[in-house]
């Protein structure tokens, strides 16, 4: 059962009030812009063990991302498709509020939104993950762990899985004698786009980008938009306000031209496409 | 998902007959669960929903308690013969997300502040689904919060659209639901003209998103006027029909 709750982060009454005041003025208390991020840092291969993998560092969230290759049967009603499942945790090691323990509604919707963005703008061509149609598919995990949560992890979390699935290297599997071998041979990943999440939240009358901690405890209702190069592919508001029609549309306006911009800079980083 | 196949005929037809500006008919009945404080029953298409309230009542375990509002609770569940394959009835976590945007969706319609360390509970049965059923367990809730008495700021009114063969359409059923080509559930507050409610899974032009939005805000609005008409049945019955004839 989902439960109305306090923030778990508590800002003073005067500290608010700082905020407050800072974005009547156009302002916000770490200096940025309204639109402006917090800087995107990248590292990829940081865990040899996996296929591919990534560090990102969105201001100070901090979230590593690992993709797992194993082969499987394929999901009902998708037999001639590989699978992809994007998870995420929230470890106790990313701040004081967070408990050991089956995840809690927010990092369920954290995990789900991310795989919702990567899912439906088809950025891995499944078609491509199929050993024996029907019974034998390629099985790609991305497991996500935030390592420190200072807010947004909706967009570190969606930038790291990008990443790592970019950088990673799909081992060449064959069927000999109706089993699966590895031929120690690796191809990339068949990635078809690059899904960019973005999210805002609306703090009084107006709406920021990339809200820190501090902004999350005292925002009225957040939004996350994933663009890929065709267009929208998921969105998902959530908080306890609500957005108004035109503060939604201009939202989706942002996250295109802002997407476009993060995008770039991830395909740079992870060298996607040289 | 890309589109495998037509889902609209040469006449304009969509897989269970309507036009793409239709809406599947909408049935509420309030004040169905003679037990709760306030509940509605929703046939929405094929989905056929329950939603009763309980409170605003004691909190347990106390230590849920806000001191200066009301906590609201929310739990969206679907029965397992509501769907073709059986549904394992422990909570999955599409109904755990589905839970946490519907409380989302309801919160601010809600003046909880009125009611300071009580406990407001919603619990959404879908006995029947049939794709849009998350909108149509927020519209029979809202009604069944209105039922209860609970002060309200407005109503909350639910509808989907998305895109079926790259034409954006009004109200997504099942079908078009898993085979279509995008799905954006909205719920709406019409009188404060406000959006409480918004996902989108599914690829969209950037010049389909915006349609798509106002076609689901036009949706709600529908929606609205049969959730308002549900309840001036029962609270007034035929008495205003009387009236609007005077």
């Amino acid at each position: 059962m989902s439960v109305s709750k306090r923030s778990t982060i508590i800002v003073e009454h005067l500290r608010k009030q700082q905020m407050m005041d800072a974005i009547s003025k156009g302002k916000r208390l770490d200096g940025r812009d309204f639109n402006e991020q917090r800087p995107l840092e990248i590292e990829l291969d940081v865990v040899k063990k996996a296929n591919g993998s990534a560090r990102v560092r969105l201001g100070d969230s901090e979230v590593i991302a690992g993709v797992k290759v194993e082969t499987g049967e394929p999901f009902e009603g998708l037999e001639n498709k590989g699978a992809l499942i994007v998870s995420a945790e929230v470890l106790p090691t990313a701040s004081p509020h967070v408990e050991p323990g089956p995840p809690d509604e927010e990092t369920v919707e954290l995990a789900r939104v991310v795989d919702r963005g990567v899912r439906e703008s088809e950025m891995v061509d499944l078609d491509k993950l199929v050993l024996v149609p029907g019974k034998i598919v390629y099985t790609i995990f991305v497991d996500c762990s935030v390592i420190n949560a200072d807010g947004n992890l909706f967009d570190a979390t969606s930038y790291a899985t990008v990443s790592a699935l970019l950088s990673a290297k799909l081992p060449v599997l064959e069927m000999q004698n109706d089993k699966v071998v590895d031929t120690g041979k690796t191809q990339p990943m068949p990635v078809t786009t690059v899904p960019i999440s973005i999210t805002a939240v609306r703090i009084g009358d107006a709406v920021i980008l990339d809200p820190s901690a501090e902004e999350e405890a005292c925002m009225d209702a957040r939004i996350t938009i994933t663009t890929s190069e065709a267009g929208f592919c998921a969105l998902q508001k959530g908080y306890t306000g609500a957005f108004t029609i035109e503060q939604i549309k201009k939202a989706a306006e942002t996250a295109r031209i802002k997407g476009e911009e993060i995008r770039a800079k991830i395909k740079e980083l992870t060298k996607y496409g040289q | 998902m890309t589109q495998t196949r037509n889902l609209i005929d040469e006449n304009g037809k969509r897989t269970d007959g309507r036009t793409i500006n239709e809406m599947r008919p909408v049935k509420i009945i309030v004040g169905n669960i003679k037990n709760a404080d306030g509940s509605a029953y929703i046939e929405f298409g094929k989905n056929k929903i329950v939603a009763a309230v309980y409170g605003p009542r004691e909190v347990h375990p106390k230590h849920l308690a806000l001191p200066d509002r009301c906590v609201l609770r929310c739990r969206y569940h679907m029965s397992p013969f509501s769907t073709d394959t059986r549904k394992n009835p422990a909570p999955s976590r599409r109904e755990v997300e589905i839970s946490k945007v519907m409380r989302e969706a309801l919160e601010p319609a809600l003046m909880l502040e009125d009611y300071p360390r009580a406990a407001i509970d919603v619990f959404v049965e879908v006995l029947q689904s049939d794709g849009g059923s998350r909108c149509a367990g927020i519209t029979a809730a809202s009604v069944a919060l209105a039922d209860a008495g609970i002060n309200m700021r407005d109503i909350v009114a639910a509808c989907a659209a998305g895109k079926v063969d790259d034409k954006i359409v009004l109200d997504i059923n099942d079908t078009e639901d898993k085979e279509g080509g995008a799905d954006m559930p909205v719920a709406y507050m019409p009188r404060l003209d406000q959006i409480t409610l918004m996902q989108l899974d599914g690829k969209l032009a950037p010049e389909q998103f915006n349609e798509c939005l106002d076609k689901a805000v036009e949706g709600c609005k529908m929606v609205y006027e049969i959730q308002r008409q549900a309840l001036m049945q029962k609270y007034f019955g035929n008495e205003t029909e009387v009236k609007e004839e005077q």
